[in-house]
């Protein structure tokens, strides 16, 4: 549509466009002033933190310093724990989606009037402490319980139990950040125009097809957000590594834990926040580009 | 000879020379738990046709619509492409394609994909010289690589029949497809479906609500209501004479009158109404007892000052009334007049008479052609 009178829309547009840009500025004030103060103060202190350098013949004792070897100390140390996160997390999220997807599925397309109350029950849980439910899980994966006998009885557990191993600690993160898995996904679904279900079967497209052509991709917004709130808690995540597993199945969480509070290592412990923080950034970048969210509606 | 969902068609999207069948709906039912929403329908659809099923929502249309497409199971009766059973198949190996109402294009998809999706899950190959040719059937071609939601109202409905009508159906359905857009365009996309229908030559089944839009397109109506037919035909001969008082108020607007059979009149019935005598044609009677209810269109009747009463042919059915109301609606004027017995009756009269027009409170006689008359039960 071209403009009418152009000569007054370009001549009244710059000032309007000025003032509301200044306008946009103003309005965005409280929310940069609590980012600085909550998040990019926090981060520097950080960063100073895990440079310091320790004060000869002193424990707990720090000065300011650009000692960079700390990440390097840190590192070579903790490498087994950093990674065993990685995999434990990322195993956590693939399982959570292979739940989460098929429930999502059902309450957002299937479950009719039975959605609200399907979607409480899916928050109930965390209505109770974190703390107390995965120590209800103790119970649960409990040597002598049914659980751990069923399995025995299949012979499948390369360990005759699952407490105290990774198996446990994989299935507390499952556990709890499930919901976070569920209810993106329920979004993307439910957000999805069923008719496009029906015209692709009208397209001689089987259920499988169907599937993997329009419900998948039309999900997708749904998976990435998904993995990543469950994936990035779970990879940072102690309480479920301490409780559940054993000393062997230690995360990252658990060495930033023993190193602050035990040891009063604070560099070490910064310096291990830090590689995590950047880990989990640079991968979820990658995931993101991998995901393409241009190619997401 | 039907073609199979599967089989790789080298065919042009534009062929008119195809071999197709007729449609058969054999004693169809549809019953969800609490109402019958298809009764026993059975109905002959032949190949190549524009139909139109018409009727208001609830009335069962799209449920026929959805069994023929596969995406409903019937409670009991058969669908049949020609000589083919399809009632057992699913929705994906049935020779029919349909047009929703909400188009429900693929959202992630651009038009060209959209469009290709049918031919590929056939596993054609080279799908680009067939979806070209039917984008350019649907004026689309410099929109392939757009996505839908780029697209405007119009556009994403011509998206819709090109994704449909390249796998060459036996049969298109059509669900309510201009039902989003604007009056308008609605009447550009009517003339549009039409030529895009006569160019393919595919048996368009077209589910419609508008009346007028059925009767634009289809070759022929199917007026339905509470799950069955009411009336069957060409369009016009279907406002020309309705067999039952709710084809006659569906489909256009009916005066209609009670009255008693009371005689004959050689090929005319006479019937008794308000003491006033009308005749209708034998043949346009479709009353069998005594009640009959006499009908005529508004636009058939003749509005006459009272004085001019001596012009008014003797033969003609006359009732005498008041002008309540006039509206000027450009090509015609609407009026309601009074009857003797309270009843209002309304007339069209196009705007080509010469001189004043009846004004509200005036003294008036309406006459009609008693051919333009038709008998109803009562």
């Amino acid at each position: 549509m071209a403009p009418v009178l152009p000569a007054t829309s370009a001549t009244k547009a710059p000032p309007t466009v000025q003032r509301r840009s200044r306008t946009g500025y103003f309005l965005l004030l409280p929310g940069m002033t609590w980012l600085a103060i909550f998040f990019a103060v926090p981060i520097v202190t950080l960063f100073t933190t895990s440079l310091q350098a320790r004060v000869p013949g002193t424990s707990g004792q720090y000065v300011p310093a650009l000692q960079f070897s700390n990440y390097v100390t840190a590192m070579s140390e903790y490498y087994p724990q950093f990674f065993r996160s990685l995999i434990y997390a990322g195993t956590a999220t693939i399982l959570a989606l292979l739940i989460a997807f098929p429930l999502a599925y059902f309450i957002a397309l299937k479950a009719g009037r039975w959605r609200a109350l399907l979607l409480v029950l899916v928050i109930a849980p965390s209505f109770a402490s974190f703390l107390l439910r995965t120590y209800a899980w103790r119970t649960i994966l409990a040597d002598e319980g049914p659980v751990t006998a069923f399995f025995n009885f299949l012979g499948v557990l390369p360990q005759d139990r699952i407490l105290s191993t990774g198996l446990a600690v994989i299935a507390g993160l499952t556990y709890n950040f499930l919901p976070f898995m569920i209810l993106p996904l329920y979004a993307a679904l439910e957000r999805m125009d069923p008719k496009v279900v029906e015209a692709a079967s009208d397209l001689y497209a089987n259920s499988w097809t169907t599937f993997w052509k329009v419900t998948w991709p039309l999900s997708l917004p749904g998976v990435v957000a998904g993995t990543l709130l469950t994936f990035i808690p779970a990879a940072g995540d102690y309480i479920n590594a301490q409780l559940l597993g054993s000393t062997q199945d230690r995360m990252i969480g658990n060495a930033i834990q023993i190193n602050f509070i035990e040891f009063r290592d604070y560099p070490t412990a910064s310096a291990l926040s830090f590689i995590l923080m950047s880990a989990i950034l640079v991968l979820v970048f990658l995931y993101i580009r991998r995901a393409g969210t241009e190619d997401l509606v | 000879m039907r073609r199979t969902p599967g089989s790789s068609s080298g065919r042009s999207a534009t062929s008119v020379d195809r071999q197709v069948s007729d449609l058969h709906l054999v004693h169809l039912t549809k019953q969800f738990s609490d109402f019958v929403a298809v009764d026993d329908l059975s109905l002959v659809i032949p190949a190549g046709s524009f139909f139109a099923l018409l009727g208001a929502s609830g009335c069962g249309k799209t449920t026929t619509l959805r069994m023929v497409a596969g995406l409903e199971d019937p409670s009991a009766g058969r669908i049949l492409i020609g000589d083919d059973d399809v009632t057992g198949l699913k929705a994906h190996q049935r020779p029919v394609n349909t047009v929703f109402q909400s188009y429900a294009l693929f959202p992630h998809l651009d038009i060209f994909e959209n469009v290709a999706f049918g031919l590929r899950r056939r596993g054609i190959k080279d799908v680009k010289p067939q979806v070209e040719a039917m984008l350019d059937l649907v004026e689309l071609g410099p929109m392939a690589r757009r996505k839908p939601n780029q697209l405007s109202g119009g556009q994403q409905q011509r998206v819709a029949v090109a994704r449909a009508l390249i796998n060459e159906p036996d049969v298109l359905l059509l669900d309510e497809p201009l039902g989003a857009l604007d009056l308008k365009l609605r009447r550009q996309m009517q003339i549009e479906l039409k030529r895009i229908q006569t160019e393919v030559g595919t048996t368009f089944v077209h589910v419609t609500h508008d009346q007028e839009e059925a009767m634009t397109m289809a070759d022929t109506v199917a007026v339905m209501n509470e799950g069955r037919i009411e009336q069957l035909g060409h369009p016009a001969e279907i406002y020309e004479l309705p067999k039952t008082v709710f084809v006659a108020n569906f489909l256009g607007q009916s005066n209609l009158i009670r009255g008693r059979r009371s005689g004959t009149d050689g090929e005319n019935l006479l019937v008794m109404a308000h003491d006033l005598t009308f005749a209708v044609p034998q043949s346009r009677n479709s009353a069998v007892g005594d009640e009959v209810i006499i009908g005529v269109r508004p636009e058939k009747i003749i509005v006459k000052d009272e004085v001019d009463a001596g012009e008014v042919p003797s033969h003609h059915n006359t009732v005498r009334g008041v002008v309540t109301d006039v509206s000027y609606t450009g090509v015609s004027t609407q009026y309601l007049i009074r009857s003797p017995w309270g009843q209002e009756l309304t007339v069209f009269e196009q705007n080509a008479i010469v001189g004043d027009r009846s004004a509200v409170g005036d003294p008036v006689i309406l006459h009609w052609e008693p051919v333009h008359t038709f008998g109803l039960a009562g």
